[in-house]
């Protein structure tokens, strides 16, 4: 088995047994159980040569070693926070790993109640009464978000309504999930890094369907004018969706009272370095129950009368509802809404609030140093940040962004003569050094 | 083989029982205040109120809550049209090697070997499934349908034609109605014929000026094969329109046949039924979306592309812009990249072999009508009786039931994939699953299963009184 060219690895049969099987069947070779037309037959090859374990494993360290290995100062959207050993072993568990969508509830108890805690998770750190189970990120669940809007809103508004700096792809797969309808995404001011209300207030009207917001900004700001923004959207009869993420909703203001009607987002729980492995965030209020995308866990009752959980609501999916479905999502991010569940559970409510709070804490302080470097304004925002702020550069920030890749750091350039930080409890040992290169390259 | 799920029973001082695991905020939990932090007080949350419990405590709570879950490593699972095999164990280890849980928005010059492999990828999907280009951005197989519908959508728009209807099987994945819909575009359903494919004739009469697409699995959700492929792609084709490969059923075709050959303008691949990377209990997945070379230039971006040896991120002329925010779900396409890499093209033609030899021999060792074939890598079985039931009872014999229920084309349809991954001797064990099953009463299907973890869910009292959170159990 363990040698390769000689078929699939993975396929247990012994010559015997596939003489045998083939025999029962009635056949007298494998090739007869296709019903190929010969025209569309394949019978060339596609030169890839099989290879066994150790040498991919090799090919591939090759590969990732000719990577540069630099410290990542990047966020915007995918953050890095240190993720406890336990989450890897737990949830690498192949009763976990190696199962399937739970189809047959009876069997699939243990994920099914991972998943409601992932759900109660997010009620506690949202404030909104349900939470789905899973969006592939951030984006994809703003993008559903703002379908729900259309669905619920009685008026015949299409606008929706972002904010002027938000992640280029965040509003890219936005306008995608929109192309099938006929809203249009539109943008508010900002100032200074967050949401200018009184322009915003000047944009909306009764055509808007959401307003969407982000705590923290896609610039690390945290955003003062929620409850305005919240009641501006009200008052206008548009949703409110409010972009964060687990660890930042563990500090800062609590979503429903500022009026939010969905929140959205990446999780930033059970990730790591994972190298976009996302996790979208979905809540919203219990009015749009039979609207909301995606995979709902409930509890019910077994036939023993004890408490047991299962797929719920499940004539709001694709495979029921097909084209009237409330999304085509199917698969989702169960694993790593399992990985964000533990993440969080391992942390505990003090963890969880430690943590935000060194996160912002660490990015005021990093702030602080790089504002001593001559050539560099930091913040350049004159607001409280979340894990990440903007600097501003004398030097073009491209070139500074490639110079500081030179000494051995990621960072984002995100405009002329800005650049963007992100640090966490992942890289904050780096920062000295991050410092030390900047009075290089500034 | 005797099976019994692991079950962990709260007992309360009365030795009353009320629910399996208890949920962590049941064990323990804290309400922290938040307070004399580094903000001021309006621009944080009053509290917090979450689980409080230690590493071992939390160890083995979810521990046992694995132990109460059926994964493929448990027995077999021949979910139909789900596809679960094996997840070798390497990939895992591949993709945890140091480096290759990068930041996704790291310059293409300071991550030249990622591209390189990513690059290898495309390539790789490309060659199997005989397409010109491919993205690896779709993050799960109905975002790949999504992604090529829009990809299909850019290119009528492009070229000016104003089409706005998808013709789509009645017996196909729900997903592609939803994808289809979601683009916005009007769902046209298309009866089978009696033999369970296609029905030419009332494709004919569907497709017109409207028709943008045609999206298609092949073999069919019946595990038919689609003989006609040729002429449906000249149907399609010669009305202007586009044909979409549903890649759910791929396995079944590896090193056999490729959608490209067929005529299909546009497919994705499901990673984890094709590839076996882990389903994780509902995902991550990946759905990389495959088009020929009149479709390349409308593909999300950034494509990989190389020149010289140098690997960089490139914009398709007419793209249709971003389907995920940053580049898919990675780590599962390094997965993807290890398995495929394992298997190589002995491997990839010998998968599609056993699983076609794997479905027949069950098919064949079963006492069950089976009204459609030749199928290749799954049939369907009518159960007689409520399929739903024949699928609880089979619970309690160490097996995962196959799909119940659907395509409806099949009365009580028991949609089975045992997957090249199973041996003889679990195909067996399968075997007298099912027909223990047939011989049962039924009252004993009705009151299975009693060897799970928990006994018969009563699924519609849960919906009509929906509990989704514990916070909604606590305030009962």
């Amino acid at each position: 088995m363990s040698e390769t060219g000689r078929g699939s690895p993975f396929a247990p049969h012994t010559d015997s047994e596939t003489a045998a099987m083939l025999d029962a069947v009635g056949v007298d070779s494998e090739a007869a159980l296709f019903d190929i037309p010969e025209e569309v037959r394949f019978d060339d090859e596609f030169g890839i040569r099989p290879r066994d374990e150790r040498e991919i494993r090799r090919e591939v360290r090759l590969h990732l070693d000719r990577d540069d290995d630099l410290t990542e100062f990047l966020g915007r959207g995918h953050y890095d926070h240190y993720v406890p050993s336990m989450v890897d072993h737990l949830a690498d568990r192949s009763e976990f790993l190696s199962s399937y969508t739970q189809y047959q509830p009876e069997v699939a108890q243990g994920f099914l109640q991972s998943l409601f805690e992932y759900q109660s998770l997010l009620v506690e750190l949202t404030g909104l009464e349900i939470a789905n189970c899973s969006m592939y990120d951030g984006a994809s669940a703003l993008g559903e978000a703002a379908t729900l809007a259309l669905r619920v809103r009685s008026v015949d508004g299409n606008r929706v309504l972002i904010p002027e700096l938000l992640a280029e792809g965040r509003r890219a797969v936005l306008e995608n999930y929109l192309a099938g309808t006929d809203a249009v995404v539109e943008t508010y001011p900002m100032d200074d890094g967050n949401a200018d209300c009184t322009e915003l207030e000047a944009v909306l009207d009764d055509d808007c369907a959401m307003v969407y917001a982000e705590n923290p900004t896609v610039r690390g700001t945290i955003e003062e004018g929620l409850e305005e923004i919240g009641d501006l959207a009200d008052e206008h009869g548009a949703l409110f969706c409010l972009g964060s993420d687990l660890v930042a909703l563990s500090l800062l203001e609590e979503p429903a009272r500022v009026g939010a009607d969905v929140v959205v987002g990446d999780a930033a729980l059970g990730l790591g370095a994972s190298g976009g492995l996302g996790l979208g965030l979905f809540a919203t209020r219990e009015e749009f129950l039979r609207q909301v995308p995606g995979r709902l866990v409930g509890a019910g009752e077994d036939s023993s009368g004890k408490r047991a959980y299962t797929l719920t609501l499940q004539t709001r999916e694709q495979h029921i509802r097909r084209e009237r479905a409330t999304s085509n999502i199917c698969t989702n991010q169960a694993w790593v809404a399992l990985r964000a569940a533990m993440h969080a559970a391992w942390l505990g409510p003090d963890g969880l609030v430690n943590l935000a709070e060194d996160c912002v804490t660490n990015a005021s302080d990093l702030a602080e140093r790089l504002d001593d470097v001559e050539g560099v304004d930091a913040p350049a925002h004159d607001r409280h940040h979340f894990r990440e702020f903007a600097v501003r550069t004398d030097r073009p920030a491209a070139d500074v962004r490639k110079d500081l890749e030179g000494e051995g750091f990621a960072v984002h350039a995100i405009d002329e003569h800005l650049v963007q930080i992100c640090v966490t409890e992942t890289n904050t040992g780096q920062t000295d050094d991050l410092v030390d290169a900047f009075e290089v390259v500034a | 083989m005797r099976y019994d799920q692991a079950r962990w029973t709260r007992e309360d001082g009365d030795g009353s029982e009320d629910t399996y695991e208890p949920l962590l905020a049941e064990k323990r939990s804290a309400e922290v205040a938040v307070e004399d932090g580094p903000l001021p007080d309006d621009l944080t949350r009053e509290s917090v109120d979450l689980p409080d419990l230690s590493e071992p405590e939390l160890a083995r709570h979810y521990t046992r809550l694995s132990q109460m879950n059926y994964g493929v490593e448990s027995g077999p699972f021949p979910l139909g049209s789900c596809t679960m095999k094996y997840n070798p164990k390497f990939t895992e280890d591949v993709a945890a090697l140091p480096g290759a849980g990068i930041h996704p928005a790291r310059s293409a010059a300071s991550t030249q070997g990622t591209l390189e492999l990513r690059h290898h990828l495309q390539s790789y999907l490309a060659r199997i499934g005989g397409m010109h280009s491919v993205t690896l951005q779709p993050p799960a197989g109905a975002a790949g349908e999504f992604t090529g519908i829009l990809v299909a959508k850019a290119y009528h728009e492009e070229h000016g034609n104003d089409r706005n209807e998808i013709i789509v099987p009645e017996s196909a994945h729900g997903t592609n109605f939803a994808s289809a819909a979601l683009a916005g575009y009007d769902v046209v359903s298309l009866p089978s014929a009696e033999d369970g494919r296609v029905d030419v004739e009332a494709l004919e009469a569907a497709v017109g000026d409207d028709t943008a697409a045609l999206m298609l699995t092949n073999p069919n959700t019946l595990g038919l094969f689609e003989r006609d492929i040729e002429e449906i792609a000249d149907i399609v084709h010669d009305a202007g329109g586009l044909l979409y490969y549903d890649g759910a059923n791929l396995n079944a075709l590896l090193g056999r046949a490729r959608p490209g050959d067929m005529g299909f303008d546009v497919m994705h691949y499901n990673v984890h039924k094709t590839f076996a990377t882990p389903h994780g209990g509902g995902g991550p997945g990946a759905g990389p979306v495959g088009v020929v070379e009149e479709l390349a230039p409308y593909l999300p971006t950034p494509q990989i592309g190389e020149s010289d040896g140098e690997y960089e991120r490139v914009e398709p002329e007419h793209s249709i812009g971003k389907v995920h925010e940053f580049d898919g779900n990675w780590l599962v396409l390094l997965k993807t990249y290890a398995y495929i890499a394992r298997l190589g093209d002995s491997g990839l033609s010998d998968t599609s072999a056993k699983a076609v030899l794997n479905a027949n021999y069950l098919a064949s060792q079963i006492d069950y009508e089976i009204p459609f074939s030749p199928f290749h890598h799954e049939f369907v079985a009518s159960a007689g009786r409520d399929a739903a039931d024949v699928a609880k009872r089979m619970l309690d014999y160490g097996v995962h039931p196959p799909t119940t229920k659907w395509p409806e084309i099949v009365d009580e349809a028991l949609m089975t994939e045992p997957t090249e991954a199973e041996s003889r001797a679990a195909l067996d064990q399968l075997a007298r699953a099912f027909d223990r099953a047939a011989a049962d009463s039924d009252e004993a299907l009705e009151t299975a299963p009693e060897r799970t973890a928990a006994g018969r869910i009563d699924q519609a009292d849960a919906a009509r009184n929906p509990r989704l959170s514990w916070q909604a159990l606590f305030e009962e």
